[in-house]
This record gives structure tokens, C-alpha cells and sequence, in this order.
């Protein structure tokens, strides 16, 4: 792992110079994750829990609020946060106020006006956030923020390094996608679970608009879903010119049952985005590469690959 | 998304300051007459449903005699919309409308923001009308911290050529629907249409208006009893799921029952997914082979293996399901040992008796297959498991051919009873109870229990296992409930530990006592 380690490669949001904080170290879930992130190679300097300051997980410090943490130790990029869903939103303004400029927030359930409140605090500060509901992120070889791979041995089996971004909304196919491209020889630059709620902090546009400024990114894979225009967006960044680099992309939820929808102002807004039929269409119009099936992701994405260095 | 009936929502709209007309809600038709005198006539009669256009399937009608609203109330009493059956029906004065607006309030995920929208014309089709008149369609993206500002909504009502007194009232009107959404965290709420009344007063004729799932444990004064949107009622054994999932926050578990009423031998499985994109590939697997899906269910994000285990007993209450098939993303980042660890004492706790297809790839896996497939061939039906490196495709193959072969028994296997202990030793867990039978216990040479054990927190005390930590721990949560002290136990030891995991409701539903 040295040898990957010392090998300049870029990736997006994160890497293991970059300074992590976890709050809610000392519980279930906040623990098990620090541990995977350290033994991963990401550098986690602190953890914060209020209450239990003072105390040492896993050879990390234990603040009670993360502005004393930051008072102590120095100015911390980024900050994951495990705390239960009705804390989160105080979590996170907690850790913006303090000066950190990443979020990555885990839990499920979070309310929606909360993350709201947090997207406008963030907006403020000039801060981003991943999720929430996120399994997280990780730069194979480097770092990693959540708990993408549960365990460091696992993480480092199923990720490679290499060229290729992953954008999913769904958490479990982050993994599986990372984890097949690799198993065929595909390597990756980042791989990125945005969330699976309706607002997210990063959606796919996002995400892809740093894949796009990324130098060691040369295609990205997308696994959209039903719902929403994150994939329209996409879909309109790639007419645009602003997104340059080939988009795989497949789209989840072709045979779920269309719900009643209860709601005018969803369609007034979506005005017929939002279906798997618009999706793939407009998708497929701006000349990204839609995949039908699941398992033709990894030679696809070979083949789109080989152009490229064919073009060189 | 938790959605609100019509009058209740009106309900929160008046509390916000919103005129809403006159109206009763009945329940049978006797109670007609009354709400006539309270609303007087001519009146309106809507039946209380979750859909659009109620007028065009019979859902609305208007009555000038208490005999005429009488009969309305009665067959609309009598309909199902949409799987739903109408069991309230708004009685409401008729109003004297002289002009129809649209107002919303919705969530806008691209800009992370509240937005308001605003039609200068409302009613029926309004969805083409903001299609076809773009320019009779006014928004306001909301800052969240300070609300929807008076200014902001004039503004925007301007744009669409509304001018004066009226301009006015209808921006108050907006700055209380976005309040009224505020408080009670709406993912959409909606006046279609809002009218001006003869009077010149502003009053909302319709409302529909939907809560926030997340934020319903805010809200116990709605009284939404179950915060998901079900395109049915919600059956007794979404109830009894519901109850688990909202008493247990440790991990995601969603159950909800898809088909009823359905026979044996017409190709139902009962379908245990882990993660929504996953879960779906994995079902249009099925779909594809010809398989109906009984229940869509998902157990995810690191669940203890208790929750799986409620999950299990919850998807086999089905009686006529002809498999049993999981599967997720296939590369789960969760321990999938604890998922097969529950998977196994609900399957041997009912004596499983339709085949078993589970792809459990992910964080040790070996390990978990092994538990899997191991720990369950005395029972009457097969079960296989499968790692990443299989495709749901190939596991849904595998369905197919198991249930072509298996032949089950003539009579369906009945449940195992709950063991009794001669000398028990329990404590209590955070959902259960753990009991271990000392009697059993002291015949036991391998005492895996201890070693076994997750969270660790047994040891040996003369040669027995008690708890090393305190029984108010074990409750609180230290005790994670991975069932190895059972199922290992079973397998590798004496048989002596059990551990109880109550599902409220559910043996009163299968008629088990």
C-alpha cells in the first residue's frame, strides 16, 4: 500500500493529508467508522462527543465541542458526523461555525427542513456537505469518510486505484459498481455515495462538475434513480460544454410501480423530469453512455475508456 | 410522505390564519342532517381521499336538500379510491367563487431551498396550464432562515399580472401557507384552487398538504399513525412492521406488503432486499422470470441481527408465499454475518418450509454463508446462499430451480415452541431477553457463548455463563443483540441459550397464542 500511497494521485473531496474530525465517537456507529477510517489511512485528529471530553478512542482525543477541539489542536477540513438523526442538524452547524469546510453526514432520517437549515448555513460559511443518508466516500489507497467498505481490509480488497469516478445515489451500489469495475480491471479515482435522500448536500451534478476538475478522472460512472433531476441536471452540464468527460450512466427504478402522485407542484416543477424513460432519453440526447443492464457496467466503461487513450 | 386528508390540513391552515369554509366531517350518513344545519345549503360533499381530480370519478358532488347530500354521503361512503375505502366524507358550505388561484409551498431539491408557487389561474389541469401558460405562473425561492417575506410573495404575484388590494391578499395568504408548512414541516402543501368569494374575502377551497416522514416524531399532535406512503391502507402486518421499525433505530427496516389474497403455487416470494437500489435490481431479477413480489422489504445500514430476525418472522407470516428470496447490492459494506445469524433462528424458528435463496455478499461473507447454509440443513426446505461474485441474476436462476424441484410437505411444518429452561439465567436486552438454561449449560464443553459473543460481554462464573457487565448495560444497549449465544450455541454447543425477541402483535395475527 506504500507504493499507492506515495504515487501522486489526485482524486476528489478527499485524500489522507486531509485533517478529519468524527462527531459522535463514542458511540456504536461513530466508533466502528473512526476505526475503519484510521486503519484505512485516512487522519482522523479528533473525535467530539459533548459530555465525554477528556477521553481517548481509539488513540484519538475526545473533545466536548468541536470549537475546543479546534482551539486545541488546529483547523480541521473536514467533519463526519454519526450522531442520531434529531441531533444532526446541530451537529452540523456546530461544525460549521467552527470553520470546517466538508461534511459528511451519515445518518438516515435526518428531517428535511433541517437539512435545509444546514444547505443555507453551509451556503454561508462556503462550506459543502455529502448526504445526508450517505454511506460516504473514498480515494482508493488514501482515505476514506463514512463507511464505505465496513472494514479497512474489505475497503482495500474491493477499491483500486485508478481513472475512473463513481457518483451513485444508492449506498450499496456504490460498493458494487467500485467493486466490479476493480474486479474487471478498471481502477478508480474517488467513489462517492451522494446520499439517498431528496436534498442532498452534493448531488450527481456536483459531484461530477469535480470529477470534471479532476485531472486524473477521465470518465465517471453515474448510478441514478427515479425521482428528482439530478440526472437531467447532469444531462444539461453536458450540452453545456461544462462537463467534458464520458458519462456511464444507469438508471435504477425501471420497474418500480409509479405511485400516485398526490402532489401538483412536483409536476408543475419537474414539468415531465423525474421518470426513467425522461432520464435515460435525456441522457442519452446529451451522448452519455446509458447502460440497460446492471452487468454490462464494467465492459462499457472499459471500452469507453480504451477510446480515449485510442484518441491520444 | 405522511399525507394529511383534506380537512385536516384545512385545520392547519386555519390555525395559520387562512379562511376555509364551513364544514363538518361525517362518518356515517346519519350524521348528515347535523352537518347541514352547521354548514347550511347549498353544500358540498367530497369524499376524503389521497388523489387528484375527485370530481371526475364521483368523489365530489353538491346538494341543495339534506336528501340530496344525504345520498351523496352514502355512496361516497360506499367507494374505494385507489385502494383506499372512503370512510370520511367532508361536508362543507358551497361558496360563492368569483376567481380560482393556484398556491404551493414545496420543496425545492435543486436549490436546497422552500419554494412558493403561484398560478393566476387554478383548478382542474393545472399541471397543463402551467405547461401551456408559463407566463400566468409566478415562483419565489424561500430563504429558510428568515421565511417566505410579504415583499417576496408580492413580488412574485405581480409577475403574473395580479395587481392591487388583491395582489396584497394573496401574498398574506402565502406568508401563512408557508408558516403553516414551516411548523409542520410539509414536504408539499397545496390550495388548489385558492378562490376569491363574493364577499372578496380569500378562502381556500382545497388543501393538500403532506408531512415530512422525518419529522413526524415533531409533530404527535397530527396523530399520522404510520409516517410512509402506502399506495393501500396499511394491512395488520404493516402495522405489526411499522411497530418494530419505529422502536428500533439501530439500522433501516421497511416492510411493506405488496400483494394479498393470493394462492399457493401462483409464484408470490417472499422478497428481503438490503439497500433501495439493490433491492430493486434484485426484484426486477424476479419480475423478469416470471415471479411476483409478495412484500418489499429492506434491511440495511449495519441492522443488529435482531432486526433482520423480526424482519424474517415478519415475511414469513405471508402463508402462501412459494419462496423466500434476499438480496441487496450484493457488496455491503455491513457485517453480513449478523443478517445471516437472524436469518437463521427465524427460519429454523418456523421450521422454513419454502425454498431459500440469499445473497449475502459483503463484509465476511464466507462467514456468513457458512452460518447461512451450515446451520439450517435439518430443515424441511433447501437454502442456499451467494457472495458478491454472483449476480442476481444467477440467484434468481437458482430460485427457479429450486422451486421446480422442491416438493414440500405434505402439511406445513408446524413452529418450534419456545424452549423452556429448567435453571435459566436471563437478562434483558434492549428489545429482548437472553436466557440461558444452566442446567443445559453445565453439560456444555465447548461454552462458544462466550466466546462467540459480539459485544463481549459474558464470562464463566463456575463454569457458566453470566453477563460481565451490569444488567442495567445489557439493557441499554450493550447487549447488541447479534444472537451468537443462540445460534452458535445450538450448532456448536448444548442448546442452552435462547434469546426472546417479542414482535408485538404478530402471533395474535397468525392465530398462535
Amino acid at each position: 500500500m506504500d507504493i499507492l500511497r506515495t504515487r501522486k494521485l489526485m482524486s476528489i473531496l478527499i485524500d489522507q493529508t486531509k485533517k478529519v474530525i468524527v462527531q459522535g465517537i463514542t458511540g456504536r456507529e461513530g466508533m466502528a467508522r473512526a476505526k475503519l477510517m484510521i486503519e484505512y489511512g485516512t487522519t482522523v485528529v479528533a473525535g467530539c462527543t459533548p459530555g465525554k471530553g477528556g477521553e481517548t478512542v481509539l488513540g484519538v482525543p475526545v473533545f466536548d465541542t468541536l470549537e475546543e477541539a479546534v482551539e486545541t489542536i488546529g483547523q480541521v477540513d473536514i467533519s463526519t458526523i454519526f450522531v442520531p438523526a434529531p441531533l444532526v442538524k446541530d451537529a452540523a452547524i456546530e461544525a460549521l461555525s467552527a470553520g470546517i469546510k466538508l461534511l459528511v453526514i451519515v445518518p438516515d432520517r435526518v428531517p428535511i427542513y433541517d437539512v435545509l437549515e444546514i444547505a443555507a448555513v453551509a451556503k454561508e460559511m462556503g462550506a459543502e456537505f455529502v448526504g445526508p443518508n450517505t454511506l460516504g466516500l473514498l480515494s482508493p489507497g488514501k482515505a476514506v469518510l463514512g463507511m464505505i467498505g465496513g472494514s479497512a481490509a474489505s475497503a482495500r480488497n474491493w477499491f483500486l486505484p485508478g481513472n475512473c469516478g463513481v457518483t451513485s445515489r444508492s449506498g450499496g451500489i456504490t460498493s458494487s459498481i467500485a467493486y466490479y469495475l476493480s474486479r474487471a480491471g478498471v481502477g478508480l479515482s474517488s467513489i462517492v455515495h451522494v446520499g439517498g435522500d431528496a436534498v442532498v448536500g452534493l448531488p450527481h451534478p456536483e459531484i461530477i462538475k469535480k470529477y470534471e476538475a479532476d485531472p486524473e478522472t477521465k470518465a465517471v460512472v453515474m448510478f441514478g434513480e427515479i425521482g428528482g433531476s439530478q440526472e437531467e441536471t447532469v444531462a444539461d452540464l453536458i450540452e453545456s460544454g461544462a462537463v467534458t468527460k464520458p458519462i456511464i450512466a444507469y438508471i435504477g427504478g425501471r420497474g418500480a410501480k409509479s405511485g400516485t402522485r398526490f402532489s401538483h407542484a412536483g409536476a408543475i416543477i419537474e414539468g415531465g423530469r423525474g421518470t426513467y424513460e425522461g432520464k435515460v432519453e435525456r441522457l442519452k440526447t446529451a451522448g452519455a453512455h446509458v447502460v440497460e443492464n446492471f452487468g454490462d457496467i464494467p465492459a462499457v466503461t472499459k471500452k469507453v475508456l480504451a477510446s480515449l487513450s485510442g484518441k491520444m | 410522505m405522511a399525507r394529511l386528508h383534506e380537512y385536516q390540513g384545512k385545520k392547519l391552515l386555519a390555525e395559520a390564519g387562512i379562511k376555509i369554509p364551513q364544514y363538518r366531517v361525517v362518518r356515517n350518513v346519519g350524521e348528515t342532517d347535523e352537518a347541514i344545519e352547521t354548514v347550511g345549503l347549498p353544500a358540498v360533499i367530497k369524499a376524503q381521499a389521497w388523489t387528484t381530480g375527485r370530481a371526475s370519478i364521483g368523489a365530489i358532488a353538491f346538494a341543495g336538500s339534506p336528501a340530496e347530500a344525504r345520498a351523496a354521503v352514502q355512496k361516497m361512503l360506499g367507494l374505494e379510491i385507489k385502494g383506499f375505502p372512503v370512510t370520511e366524507v367532508l361536508v362543507e358550505e358551497k361558496l360563492k367563487i368569483t376567481r380560482e388561484f393556484y398556491l404551493g409551498i414545496i420543496i425545492d431539491d435543486t436549490n436546497k431551498c422552500p419554494r412558493m408557487i403561484f398560478s393566476s389561474v387554478g383548478g382542474t389541469g393545472i399541471e397543463e396550464i402551467a405547461r401551456a401558460h408559463p407566463d400566468k405562473v409566478a415562483h419565489a425561492l424561500v430563504d429558510i432562515r428568515w421565511g417566505l417575506r410579504d415583499f417576496e410573495a408580492r413580488n412574485a404575484i405581480r409577475k403574473t399580472g395580479v395587481t392591487g388590494k388583491l395582489q396584497v391578499q394573496l401574498a398574506g395568504t402565502a406568508v401563512k401557507l408557508y408558516e403553516a408548512a414551516r411548523k409542520y414541516e410539509a414536504r408539499s402543501a397545496e390550495i388548489n384552487p385558492l378562490v376569491v368569494v363574493e364577499s372578496g374575502e380569500i378562502v381556500a377551497a382545497d388543501c393538500r398538504f403532506t408531512v415530512d416522514d422525518y419529522a413526524v416524531f415533531r409533530h404527535a399532535d397530527l396523530g399520522i399513525e404510520i409516517a410512509r406512503e402506502f399506495g393501500h391502507p396499511p394491512t395488520a402486518l404493516d402495522k405489526i412492521a411499522y411497530d418494530v421499525e419505529k422502536n428500533d433505530w439501530r439500522g433501516t427496516f421497511y416492510f411493506i406488503e405488496l400483494a394479498r389474497g393470493y394462492n399457493k403455487g401462483e409464484k408470490y416470494l417472499g422478497f428481503h432486499g438490503a439497500g433501495g437500489g439493490g433491492s430493486m435490481m434484485s426484484m426486477d431479477a424476479l419480475t423478469k422470470r416470471g415471479y411476483q413480489i409478495a412484500n418489499f422489504c429492506d434491511t440495511s445500514g449495519n441492522p443488529p441481527a435482531s432486526k433482520v430476525y423480526r424482519a424474517a418472522k415478519i415475511i414469513l407470516a405471508q402463508p402462501n408465499i412459494d419462496g423466500y428470496f434476499g438480496s441487496g447490492s450484493g457488496v455491503a459494506s455491513q457485517e453480513q454475518f449478523h443478517s445471516a445469524r437472524g436469518l437463521v433462528k427465524a427460519f429454523r424458528e418456523e421450521n422454513i418450509s419454502v425454498p431459500v435463496v440469499i445473497r449475502l455478499g459483503g463484509n465476511l461473507e464466507d462467514l456468513a454463508i457458512k452460518i447461512l447454509t451450515e446451520y439450517t440443513t435439518d430443515l424441511p426446505a433447501p437454502v442456499e446462499g451467494y457472495k458478491k461474485d454472483d449476480p442476481a441474476d444467477y440467484c434468481a436462476e437458482r430460485m427457479q430451480k429450486l422451486l421446480a424441484e422442491y416438493r414440500p410437505p405434505a402439511e406445513k411444518p408446524k413452529p418450534r415452541p419456545k424452549p423452556m429452561a429448567a435453571k435459566p439465567y436471563s437478562f434483558k436486552t434492549i428489545t429482548g431477553k437472553v436466557t440461558f438454561d444452566h442446567d443445559r449449560c453445565a453439560k456444555c464443553e465447548s461454552k462458544i457463548c462466550v466466546e462467540k459473543c459480539v459485544p463481549k460481554i459474558l464470562k464463566l462464573e463456575n463454569g457458566l455463563p453470566v453477563l460481565a457487565i451490569t444488567v442495567e448495560d445489557a439493557a441499554k444497549g450493550k447487549c447488541t443483540e447479534c444472537l451468537a449465544c443462540e445460534i452458535e450455541c445450538e450448532q456448536h454447543g448444548a442448546a442452552g441459550g435462547y434469546v426472546d425477541l417479542p414482535i408485538a402483535g404478530l402471533d395474535k395475527y397468525l392465530g398462535r397464542t
